[in-house]
């Protein structure tokens, strides 16, 4: 009973649906291009960097700005923030969480007014031991940032042991960083299956 | 609290989904009354829970409660009122929510009204609306709900893109909505009609009026996104061709071509497979459009959120959807027997033309937007498909299509006469001639593609008014017979002519303004005069001033014509600080025929400012087009013949009446 | 007229708009197709004819962004942090196109080996990234990590669910 005509519509739709369906998966959003990025920094020394503390800071939010040697001598979390980004706002109290548990948190503000920033830190308080402020973006390139906010765990050494994109969810503190602290006051194996794993959706 | 019953409905909307996708289709098939009538019920209750849902969500934006993390991310206390309920579907989740409930909505109205259908095609039809609730429902309770709450709750929100805080874009997605879930009426017709194996005239006068409900607020809906990027984004353009725009133009597109063929299986019990295939796709593509959009995969001014899994999902669903339905489509469509014989020269070869220049060029456009896609793909490269792609195919396609419009609109049913038809319309032949000369004597430099693509509109208004004034008699009997006529005269005769005359009046807004646009860029100081088009624009200068939530950069402008103050014009740049973006608003002056369009830009740091200064000639006829065409859809829509429930004896009255 | 030769007519008629259709297609794929190009391509692509319309994209260079006496022609520079290009465009310059950022312009190259653009597409928010440039980025490997800041288009979706348009420019509006 199968006519040929009536079946091209049914096969143009499958090629479309493989075009699509490879496109989804190999080129586009959260394809493989994309999993494959965070190797490049992972295990390597973090870079070169040396930025001002936020200016015009009250004294009553006393934090001193942030280089390359600061990473050194102990693991700490490094995170891209900006006042402008709502999920960074989201994720503050996970990170306030971490500090109160003693973890060191510096802190890179991205592109941010240092006014908006101070009143940030004013209303949802201050995690950070320090934070250096990157004005022209150029850090956060060389980081490989490409979201905000974007979380970095970097071990007693300076070499970056991990890469968290997007904003840190309070279930993940427990299932993902904390353990991956623990990892990074471990030195280096090669088969460390440290990568970069999505927050996933909203 | 609210937000929780927002959610919960919402599950529960799910739950009646589920239900009214699956008992009705098993009771049809068994031809059990007692499940068929789980579908009315189950369509009701649907809707009424999705509005519970609806309503929580607008509260949320309307009292600005920001433990409500989507209203946080989009919502701002010190927004105006109408942002904030506009917010609602100002983003992502609130979008599909919105889309959900104008689905819900299509099968209350089937409940409700369809009781003169056959209970098993009733029972189909909503068991498919059913069907693509279950998809829909999903997709937002699993990947995009909108309730989740924020703890702790913020004191303020995040704000809106100052781009989307305009009343032409908040009115935009509800109309282009309407248009696309619209669809799924004929989508889900079609579906019905295939698993019965059965199409029948009173199939096709069911599909009609939902098609035309569907296409008259795609029009609308398109029309205000053109509005909107013509007076925002400071371009002096309102198509570009960008991919989101095709994506909304093709189930147009399609959505034309359905609206023409349905008309012959109402009148000539033919074309049933092809109309079939037409409504699949019109549905399909509103489907396509949104996963393109959604999935991130095409990207614009218009995105929202996107996300791979979503995009992955939407996949899944199109597969499902629109590959199932062309599988069913391939199995029975062979079973559907063609009906009526006609001549090629008749009103049916005339709709078949239509059909197949229409579904040409939709495949070119898409061919246009998805090329890119595709070539990225397969690794070939990254290429960009603008603009002069499509005019260079779309264009000459729509040509014949304008052309035989008017003719093809008077021919007879089965059998037509061609020199006859041509020889009534000769008073459009010569108004069409007169204009092209009008043109050519106006225009200087004579751009006789243009003139005769202004005859081309006259030709179309032309002709609709002759078949007006020949189904009234207009002249020929006296003047009292004639409006007796016209008062008699179906709707839907006027609907159609009101549409292809508006479609006229487009293509002359569309020809002028990309023919005989004016451009002027220049650096200006207090004082400069730049003329164009008969018009002097001064500048007066610019400086700061404070907005509510922006600064804004306003330069002043004297618009004069002849030295006599016509009026002021006041662009601005805005910067909205917090959010980090700026915007441009050009300040245009409208008159009938014409815009004068001023956008400021930068200064040159010496008290110079660069303007751009645009003339666009009958630009604001595009849109009148477009409002008309959308109210000869309405008119149509209220022809007796196609009103909902309307007896179908009423059809067979005025046999001159047709309409498309 | 039999069924058959109606279907015949219609197949017929069919078959010759498809026909015209693909030419129609074909002609303007190869004149209208514009090609997306980093400034490492030109460098070491020959082949390049300069009569076509390209698109170039990359970060436009710190510091690099100069206008003209006239006031209305802008020139920068273009780089992929492995090679420059030097554009020049007259008109005015969209509201979002910031020295650092991303950007994507189309024109024609000219002999001299310099830009000439005659579309600055810089439409977005401030973190707006072509999808082309970040790639292009990524690939020339200049740019540590490969990523690069917000990329508009959901490239990279789920894991940076805020970075990319929507949300990147409903930032936080305190006042």
């Amino acid at each position: 009973m199968l006519r040929p005509l009536t079946l091209i519509p049914v096969a143009v739709f499958a090629v479309l649906a493989v075009v699509f369906a490879v496109y989804l998966w190999q080129v586009g959003p959260g394809g493989k291009d994309i999993s494959k990025i965070p190797s490049a920094m992972i295990n390597k020394p973090a870079p070169q960097f040396d930025l001002k503390p936020i200016a015009n800071l009250p004294a009553r939010l006393k934090i001193p700005g942030l280089k390359t040697a600061d990473l050194k001598g102990g693991v700490s979390l490094v995170n891209v923030w900006a006042s402008w980004c709502p999920p960074c706002r989201i994720e503050h109290p996970v990170l306030m969480n971490l500090a109160q548990q003693g973890v060191t948190i510096y802190g890179i503000n991205y592109k941010d007014k240092p006014e908006d920033a101070t009143r940030f830190l004013d209303q949802l308080g201050n995690p950070f031991k320090k934070v250096g402020v990157d004005n022209t973006g150029r850090t956060a390139i060389d980081w490989g940032v490409y979201g905000y906010p974007e979380t970095f765990v970097v071990d007693a050494s300076g070499h970056i042991r991990y890469r968290h994109v997007g904003q840190i969810y309070p279930h993940q503190l427990e299932s993902l960083i904390l353990p991956l602290l623990k990892q990074a006051a471990q030195p280096v194996t090669d088969s460390s299956k440290a990568g970069s794993a999505g927050a996933g959706g909203s | 609290m609210i937000a929780e019953i927002g959610h919960y409905a919402v599950v529960l909307a799910f739950m009646l989904s589920i239900a009214q996708g699956i008992l009705p289709l098993i009771g049809a098939h068994r031809n059990d009354t007692a499940l068929m009538g789980v579908a009315a019920p189950a369509a009701c209750g649907q809707f009424m829970f999705v509005l519970i849902a609806f309503c929580a969500l607008t509260y949320a934006y309307v009292v600005s409660d920001f433990s409500v993390a989507l209203v946080a991310q989009t919502s701002h206390t010190l927004k105006p009122m109408l942002y904030k309920v506009s917010g609602v579907w100002g983003n992502h989740e609130g979008s599909m929510l919105l889309w959900i409930l104008i689905l819900a909505l299509f099968g209350l109205m089937v409940a409700r009204f369809g009781r003169n259908l056959p209970a098993g095609l009733r029972a189909r039809v909503l068991g498919i609306q059913g069907l693509i609730g279950i998809g829909f429902l999903a997709f937002l309770l699993f990947t995009s709900n909108p309730f989740l709450r924020l703890d702790p709750a913020p004191f303020e929100g995040q704000g809106l893109n100052p781009l989307l805080q305009d009343p032409g874009l908040a009115f935009h997605p509800p109309f282009l909505y309407l248009g696309y879930v619209g669809f799924s009426m004929a989508f889900s017709f079609a579906v019905a009609a295939l698993i019965e194996g059965r199409v029948d005239p009173a199939w096709a006068r069911w599909v009609r009026p939902w098609t035309l409900v569907a296409w008259t607020a795609l029009t609308i809906g398109i029309a205000l996104g053109s509005w909107w990027a013509y007076y925002e984004l400071g371009w002096g353009g309102w198509w570009f061709w960008d991919p989101v725009e095709n994506a909304s133009f093709l189930p147009w597109l399609v959505g034309t071509a359905l609206l023409h063929s349905a008309l012959v299986v109402e009148r000539r019990d033919t074309l049933k497979s092809w109309t079939i295939l037409l409504a699949i796709i019109a549905f399909g593509m509103s489907l396509l459009g949104t996963f393109l959009v959604r999935s991130g995969l095409l990207t614009s001014v218009h995105t929202f959120a996107t996300d791979p899994e979503r995009g992955v999902f939407i996949l899944g669903l199109l597969i499902v959807v629109i590959g199932g339905s062309l599988v069913l489509y391939a199995i029975r469509a062979p079973m559907l027997k063609g009906g009526g014989l006609f001549a090629p020269v008749s009103r049916e070869g005339a709709l078949v033309l239509n059909n197949l220049l229409l579904a040409t060029a939709t495949a070119v456009v898409f061919l246009g937007t998805l090329y890119p896609l595709a070539l990225d793909a397969i690794g070939g490269g990254k290429v960009s498909v603008g603009a002069p792609f499509f005019n260079a195919t779309f264009v000459p396609l729509m040509v014949p299509l304008l052309i035989a419009c008017p003719v093809g609109a008077m021919m007879a049913w089965k059998r037509g006469d061609l020199p006859g038809v041509v020889g009534r319309l000769k008073v459009a032949v010569g108004l069409a001639l007169l204009v092209v000369l009008a043109t050519v004597m106006i225009d200087g430099n004579t751009d006789i593609v243009a003139a005769l693509a202004m005859g081309v509109a006259a030709w179309l208004v032309g002709g609709a008014a002759v078949d007006l004034a020949e189904r009234t008699g207009l002249f020929r009997i006296s003047l009292s017979d004639t409006l007796r006529r016209a008062a008699n005269l179906p709707r839907s005769a006027w609907g159609t002519a009101i549409a292809h005359s508006a479609l006229g009046i487009m293509v002359a807004g569309i020809t002028a303004s990309s023919s005989w646009q004016t451009e002027r860029i220049q650096i200006v100081r207090p004082g400069d005069t730049v003329e164009l088009a008969g018009y002097e624009v001064t500048f007066k200068g610019a400086g700061n001033v404070p907005g509510p939530n922006y600064t804004a950069l306003r330069g002043t402008f004297e618009l004069t014509a002849n030295g006599r103050r016509v009026t002021m014009l006041y662009p601005e740049k805005r910067d909205y600080p917090a959010e980090k973006s700026s915007t441009t608003e050009a300040a245009i002056h409208t008159t009938p025929i014409a815009d004068v369009y001023v956008v400021l830009g930068d200064s040159d740091g010496k008290g110079g400012w660069a303007t751009r200064i645009y003339h666009n000639p009958l630009v604001p006829w595009i849109w009148a087009g477009a409002i008309f065409m959308a109210i000869g859809g309405m008119v149509s829509l209220s022809d007796r013949r196609l009103r909902v429930g309307a007896p179908k004896r009423a059809a067979r009255k005025t046999p001159v009446a047709e309409a498309a | 007229m039999t069924r058959k030769r109606r279907r015949l007519t219609v197949v017929f008629l069919g078959g010759l708009l498809l026909a015209t259709a693909s030419a129609l297609v074909l002609t303007a794929f190869e004149d209208s197709i514009v090609f997306f190009h980093t400034p490492t391509d030109i460098a070491t692509k020959k082949d390049l004819q300069s009569d076509r319309r390209l698109r170039l994209g990359g970060i436009v260079k710190e510091k690099s962004w100069s206008k003209k006496s006239d006031g209305l022609t802008h020139d920068f520079v273009v780089t992929d942090l492995t090679h420059e290009i030097r554009v020049a465009y007259k008109g005015i310059i969209p509201d979002l196109f910031r020295e650092g950022q991303g950007v994507v312009v189309e024109g024609r190259l000219l002999p001299d080996g310099n830009f000439r653009a005659d579309e600055v597409l810089a439409k977005h928010d401030e973190n707006y990234m072509p999808k082309e440039v970040a790639e292009a980025l990524k690939k020339s490997g200049q740019w540590k990590g490969g990523a690069v800041t917000g990329s508009e288009t959901g490239k990279t979706g789920g894991e940076k669910p805020y970075g990319d348009k929507p949300y990147g420019s409903q930032k936080e509006s305190t006042r």
